[in-house]
């Protein structure tokens, strides 16, 4: 490692990821190293591997999905701008008060973006709709074996009702985002990060 | 060519005059004593002058660091903040919270996944004890120079007397000893073990080989040890039980004590001094097919310990190096073969140097170099009081209890995770467990729902 994590970033770079992200100069290099300690190819990006290396990453259920969302569409590595924008979702909202320059569009850790980011945790078809079929897939990955076909079938057809007001049997976005309306998203989607 | 001829004349008796003064140096300044356990105290004075030096660049980094805000560099190793709630407490405040949808599953449920793994992404507990430990402060050497930017002239030029010193003078005079040591090794056990079988006699001569070479090498590290609690050293007939870091640790250890070594035979020089060990005191040394089966393994063990007169066996039931912040899942193999266990905790003083050996960035001779061009090797050495397998106790859950105790007394984090993690995946069997329990979190929702949906019913009845 060496100096190598603090040179191979130079300081225009940070401060772009700053102003995108939000996040502060000593996060940005702090996450820079995970980021390379992370990267055992040494060639600036990670693949699904790297991740999958993780062992407590690896025994989560939703381990995959997680991975995923690191991911652009079709593609098989992250650079180290991809993983800073999936990571900065989760900064705690208040955390926008303390930034000197805010940045101009909606930051990427608003309430709205967290949860649409957690939407397309369940909508893999990125149809802007989850399906019985996704719902499922997510429920399958969560429970593993331990629940029927037939049980977990009216589990998700349960869910479904309660959230579907249009009839059209899958969540949209703005159902989704009324279901989880009393819900703290703020307090569970963020990870409070050290200065 | 006249010239060069007159500075040849001149200057070669004056390099075999160094030389020999060299070896006056090494030889009866430095082995002698050591052979004899004895220390004529330089080395002392050189780790207190050391940590004055260190301590006054701690000062100057720290107060380079206030006047330049910008490019903080955080002391704590911590990078986020981990909410720890188990599954069920986090689950359970989404319910109390708000009444919401009542059925056994709630979309957000997955928030809390999917923040665990994000966090784990940021953070984790294991692959963090497989690269070396972050200093919080730089030490003065170059491969621990993270993020540590030049901060005034006074330490580049400290740092630039370290590297004359380090290799100019400590290394050349490291390299010297360790060869003596080893050579005397395999010498002197070879003729040990050419000695006619007289139990006493050839025993003490053997240990007294073994001691002697173990502390010139120990000098060949600059080796500082501080033994404690001394009276809980292992016996013969035992078996001693250590964290792992380096295969230095063999030495650490070695120099307080005979142990009978286990491990795998290798190939050239290491296996050279293999062998040579063996021929004077019972070492139980493993051809590589053998090491895969467990049975042979641990019965051959057994036997070495039923004979109570054998030195203690030394094994490190993690099974691979880690970085001494912590102590992983003991194999519980070493733990099945009875007789007394004496725990021994190591921790190294990272000030000093890293002793961790990360096999996968460097091979062994690289390793070498590393540590010999270190300011020193600092450790502590906490000798446990024995214990043994309790009435219904198994091995696994004894071995966690040794775990834990070796990791209080060196002050490192007990950790349940399995070191093999450095190279293979994690059981499937772990995930499997995750799994399960949210299951269950669920069914016990739902029993809850059908409970109070007969109850309402029933009070609807009777009303």
């Amino acid at each position: 490692m060496g100096s190598r994590a603090s040179t191979l970033l130079r300081e225009e770079e940070i401060e772009e990821i700053k102003k995108e992200t939000g996040f502060s100069h000593s996060q940005i290099t702090r996450l820079y190293s995970r980021f390379t300690s992370l990267d055992k190819g040494e060639n600036g990006t990670l693949s699904r591997e790297d991740f999958q290396r993780i062992p407590e990453l690896a025994i989560n259920p939703l381990g995959d999905r997680i991975i995923n969302a690191f991911f652009p569409e079709g593609e098989d590595q992250v650079n180290f701008r991809g993983f800073m924008r999936t990571l900065a979702h989760f900064r705690p909202i208040e955390d926008n008060e303390k930034n000197k320059n805010p940045p101009t569009s909606e930051p990427l850790n608003s309430r709205t973006n967290k949860l649409l980011f957690a939407f397309r945790l369940y909508d893999l078809d990125r149809d802007d709709k989850i399906s019985r079929d996704e719902l499922l897939q997510v429920l399958r990955m969560m429970v593993g074996v331990n629940i029927s076909d037939e049980q977990l079938g009216s589990i998700a057809d349960r869910t479904i009702q309660e959230a579907d007001t249009n009839g059209d049997n899958s969540i949209s976005f703005s159902e989704f985002i009324k279901v989880l309306e009393k819900v703290d998203v703020e307090q569970k989607m963020s990870i409070r990060f050290l200065h | 060519f006249l010239l060069q001829l007159c500075v040849c004349v001149c200057v070669w008796p004056a390099l075999m005059q160094l030389f020999q003064l060299w070896m006056f140096v090494v030889l009866f300044l430095i082995m002698m004593p050591a052979m004899f356990g004895l220390s004529l105290g330089v080395t002392g004075v050189y780790i207190q002058v050391l940590v004055r030096i260190l301590e006054w660049a701690t000062i100057r980094i720290q107060r380079g660091l206030q006047n330049e805000p910008r490019v903080t560099v955080p002391l704590t190793t911590e990078i986020i903040e981990r909410a720890g709630g188990s599954m069920e407490e986090e689950l359970e405040q989404r319910r109390r919270t708000h009444s919401l949808s009542v059925g056994e599953f709630s979309l957000s449920d997955v928030l809390y996944f999917y923040k665990r793994g994000v966090e784990t992404i940021v953070d984790d507990q294991v692959t963090q004890r497989f690269s070396s430990e972050e200093l919080a402060s730089w030490n003065l050497l170059t491969r621990t120079n993270q993020n540590f930017q030049y901060i005034s002239l006074r330490l580049t030029i400290i740092w630039g007397l370290g590297v004359l010193v380090r290799y100019g003078i400590l290394f050349p005079l490291r390299i010297t000893l360790a060869l003596i040591g080893l050579s005397w090794l395999v010498v002197g056990t070879s003729l040990v073990g050419s000695l006619p079988e007289s139990r006493y006699v050839k025993n003490w001569l053997s240990e007294l080989v073994h001691l002697t070479c173990y502390r010139i090498c120990a000098r060949g590290l600059s080796a500082t040890v501080h033994y404690h609690n001394k009276e809980n050293r292992p016996q013969k007939g035992g078996i001693c039980v250590a964290n792992h870091t380096t295969p230095i640790d063999v030495v650490i250890l070695a120099n307080d004590g005979c142990y009978a070594m286990v491990g795998q035979i290798h190939g050239g020089l290491l296996g050279i001094i293999q062998r040579s060990m063996v021929r004077s005191c019972p070492h139980v040394w493993f051809e590589r097919s053998e090491m895969k089966d467990r049975h042979a393994v641990t019965s051959r063990l057994r036997d070495h310990v039923a004979e109570r007169t054998k030195l203690p066996i030394l094994i490190f039931p993690e099974g691979t190096c880690v970085n001494n912040t912590s102590v992983m899942m003991f194999k519980k193999g070493s733990f099945e073969i009875g007789g007394t266990i004496h725990p021994v905790a190591i921790k190294y003083d990272p000030r000093f140097g890293d002793a961790f050996w990360n096999s996968s960035k460097y091979n062994m001779v690289s390793y070498v170099l590393r540590m010999m061009t270190s300011w020193a090797v600092v450790v502590n050495v906490w000798y446990l009081p024995a214990m043994s397998r309790q009435e219904g106790e198994d091995a696994t859950h004894f071995a966690n209890r040794v775990k834990s105790a070796i990791a209080a007394q060196g002050g490192l984090l007990d950790l349940a995770w399995d070191g093999g993690l450095k190279r293979a995946r994690v059981k499937e069997s772990f995930r499997q467990e995750q799994q399960k329990l949210y299951s269950s979190i669920i069914l016990s929702r739902s029993k809850e729902m059908k409970e109070k949906r007969r109850r309402n019913k029933s009070t609807f009845v009777s009303t």
